[in-house]
């Protein structure tokens, strides 16, 4: 049992519960959620009754990251779970979806077990494990959804990897269907995108790079997209990255149910970004145009775009300390992904209610998990921000394992003061 | 004459390039390019004499660095810096630690504890000289990075055409074959703009990199079209291995469509001249007549002028 807390006058948001007022939050004796919003305020307390003032914060959900890699298994000297897990505390991230390509690759029964203990026994945090869609990632032999959804598996995707045989993916929808599992496909032909490095453009001429055409994105979820029609599955776009991409979505939204994910990267940068062969800026999908950028975030607002990702990949220096063709793709980002988000709301990109939403009840809808909420009786996983508090981001304070951000040096303004997980309060600035 | 020539190099003194390093056209100023290239022309009668051997970089040390096989370049590098009264080590890749797993940047600290005062460095990844030159404290030279750039063909290709047509500005120029895959293109693309030529870019589609047009250049499919009334054409080479890639389909009807022949040729101006950065592929990009024709092909006085450049080059960014 832990105490009572009762915390008031903050700004509350809650977009599952559409709260977005100054109001209080009391967190019961055994961890949960026991009042919430406006009518939690001084007046209706006990006059002797304890309370910390929140005057001028902040509180959301607990943020569901949608997309993180994880090193465990295999690559515990990128990022295991407890390190993860901290990182992710720092940035009021309390649910992440793990992905499955580790070494082994989670595609069995047998290693989930090993993963949700690993999960369970080292991370603060709510772990919400993925499979491979397919067998070693190999794009050829389908895993066992049914049996891997009852042992705890959230969703089927082979990461970083797509599906590429369209036989292969038409018959894991329907698999999907039957067994009412979620897919979440990395979206891009690989013979198109083949060797490619950065967004096929200026930038890829000049730097003398080979460039990934947005063609290569564009296929596949149109291909996707058809193949559902057929048998609608729960199917989702872990990330895209153009213009041409947002487009397909707005006419396909109308005929097929689907949702659609975006890297809080492509949101904030783009192409110029990767400047003097920044190695840390070689991501999957690559940084576009800035006309593709702002054509995200008009996705976003436009609710064709359902959830932001921190899409958190860490590579250890030694693949990133290469050429630019030879360096490992990615970027770790998990513990900026708030304050970056906030950074599209301090410029006027989106409104802060967006934001929350695409980050806490959006991705938990997507998933059928209750959490990302401040539902009364549920855990309480929240975080306390200082959405104006000003910071630079620094290599040397990253809190993951991995030190490859896509935004060094970068001025921020909103901090994370407190992350609280059931009730307990795992971060403290 | 050497007497003179070491005078006039220590009156030029006075004038520094902007540079630490020559990893790419992009980075050099107008002033730059053209101190280089006077540098340059003083040597280009030194190469012809019988002593050739001056003292200017001697107690240096020039390592030669190439990560992919070069026969004119590195051999040109070489001379270059011994001409200079260098010491000059080329590494050979094949059979030192990178085959064993060594990475750029571990090479480039190793060479760089042997305190070397200049670096000439080819690899075959855009980028790669830039990641060696943070790298280390001395001056690295670009021999050739990935697609990205070869600065000091670009700086010879254009001294080869001050020498034959005395100026650069107002030519025209067609660059014509494999530009999504060519350093040469893209140096000199820079560096012909630069100096205020007209440049027209002759490739199939498939080897015509995005957006290339932005760089301020005309775009053609159509050879005849492209190499219409220029004063100089000047073709790459093509690389076999894009015919396995599906770049293009064969050898003969590349020839047939972008091979320089006599009969394409007539659409560039009477004096037009070929150059080629070699190695050529004759009957693929080039018909072999015309690469040997003494009154249209400066192929040879290319190889020619590419010591002199490479030796103002060292000089200058040895200081």
């Amino acid at each position: 049992m832990m105490k009572k807390k009762i915390f008031l006058n903050a700004h509350i948001i809650d977009p599952k519960n559409s709260l977005d007022e100054k109001g209080g939050l009391i967190v019961s004796e055994n961890g949960k959620i026991e009042a919430v919003g406006k009518k939690v305020n001084k007046n209706n307390l006990p006059s002797r009754e304890k309370f910390i003032d929140l005057d001028g914060k902040h509180i959301f959900p607990g943020i569901v990251d949608m997309r993180v890699f994880v090193g465990e298994p295999g690559y515990e000297y990128k990022e295991n779970f407890r390190t993860l897990s901290e990182a992710a505390l720092s940035g009021g991230v309390t649910s992440v979806v793990t992905m499955p390509n580790t070494i082994p690759v989670i595609d069995n029964v047998s290693i989930v077990d090993f993963l949700k203990r690993r999960g369970r026994d080292k991370a603060k945090i709510n772990i919400f494990p993925t499979a491979s869609l397919s067998k070693n990632l190999d794009g050829m032999n389908m895993t066992e959804f049914g049996l891997l959804q009852s042992k705890g598996i959230i969703g089927f995707t082979d990461g970083y990897k797509t599906i590429q045989n369209t036989r292969l993916m038409s018959r894991m929808m329907k698999s999907a269907y039957d067994l009412n599992c979620l897919i979440m496909q990395h979206v891009e032909d690989s013979e198109l995108a083949k060797d490619g490095l950065v967004n096929d453009g200026i930038i890829a001429t000049k730097l003398g790079l080979q460039g990934i055409s947005d063609l290569a994105e564009k296929i596949i979820i149109e291909r996707d997209l058809s193949l559902l029609e057929d048998f609608n599955c729960r199917y989702h776009i872990s990330q895209i990255s153009s213009q041409k991409s947002v487009n397909v979505l707005k006419e396909r939204k109308d005929k097929v149910k689907f949702t659609c994910g975006v890297s809080i990267n492509n949101l904030s940068l783009n192409e110029n970004d990767v400047g003097d062969f920044r190695t840390f800026l070689k991501l999957s999908p690559p940084l576009r145009t800035e006309e593709d950028r702002l054509a995200l975030i008009k996705g976003v607002n436009n609710d064709l775009i359902d959830v932001i990702v921190s899409d958190h990949k860490p590579e250890d220096e030694e693949q990133k300390r290469l050429t630019f063709a030879q360096a490992s793709s990615g970027a770790s980002g998990i513990e900026t992904l708030l304050p970056l988000a906030l950074e599209l709301f301090h410029n006027g990109s989106m409104k802060l209610n967006k934001i929350i939403k695409t980050l806490t009840c959006n991705p938990a809808k997507i998933l059928k998990i209750n959490k990302g909420n401040l539902n009364i009786d549920n855990d309480a996983d929240f975080c306390i921000v200082d959405i104006n508090k000003p910071w630079i981001v620094k290599k040397e304070n990253i809190i993951s394992k991995s030190k490859n951000t896509s935004i060094e040096d970068r001025k921020l303004q909103g901090k994370v003061l407190s992350t609280f997980v059931k009730g307990e309060e795992l971060y403290k600035l | 004459m050497v007497i003179e020539l070491v005078l006039m190099a220590n009156q030029n003194k006075a004038i520094k390039i902007s540079q630490k390093h020559l990893l790419g056209i992009q980075d050099l100023s107008i002033k730059d390019v053209n101190y280089i290239l006077n540098e340059s022309k003083q040597f280009i009668d030194l190469n012809k004499s019988k002593n050739k051997k001056l003292d200017i970089l001697r107690g240096k040390t020039q390592i030669n660095l190439f990560f992919e096989p070069s026969t004119r370049t590195q051999s040109s590098f070489e001379l270059a810096g011994k001409r200079l009264g260098a010491d000059v080590m080329s590494m050979n890749i094949g059979n030192s630690a990178i085959k064993k797993g060594e990475t750029l940047i571990d090479t480039a600290m190793t060479l760089n504890a042997m305190h070397p005062d200049i670096i000439v460095v080819r690899h075959q990844d855009s980028g790669a000289t830039n990641l060696l030159s943070q790298k280390v404290n001395c001056s690295v030279l670009n021999a050739g990075d990935g697609r990205r750039e070869h600065p000091t063909q670009a700086l010879l290709d254009a001294l080869t055409i001050i020498d034959r047509k005395k100026k650069i500005e107002g030519l025209k120029i067609a660059i014509c074959g494999d530009i999504l895959h060519s350093r040469v293109a893209r140096s000199n693309i820079y560096l012909l703009n630069m100096l205020g030529a007209e440049v027209n870019i002759v490739a199939p589609t498939n080897l015509m990199p995005r957006d290339i047009k932005k760089f301020g250049v005309g775009i053609f499919s159509d050879m005849k079209q492209g190499i219409k009334d220029c004063d100089i054409v000047m073709m790459l080479r093509l690389q076999n291995e894009r015919m396995t890639s599906s770049f293009l389909s064969s050898n003969r009807e590349y020839y047939e469509y972008y091979g320089l022949t006599p009969d394409k040729l007539k659409f560039a101006k009477d004096d037009a001249l070929i150059m080629h950065p070699g190695p050529m592929n004759r009957g693929i990009e080039i018909d072999t007549n015309l690469a040997d024709d003494i009154n249209k092909s400066v192929i040879k006085e290319q190889v020619e002028l590419g010591v002199a450049v490479r030796m103002a080059c060292l000089k200058i960014f040895c200081e």
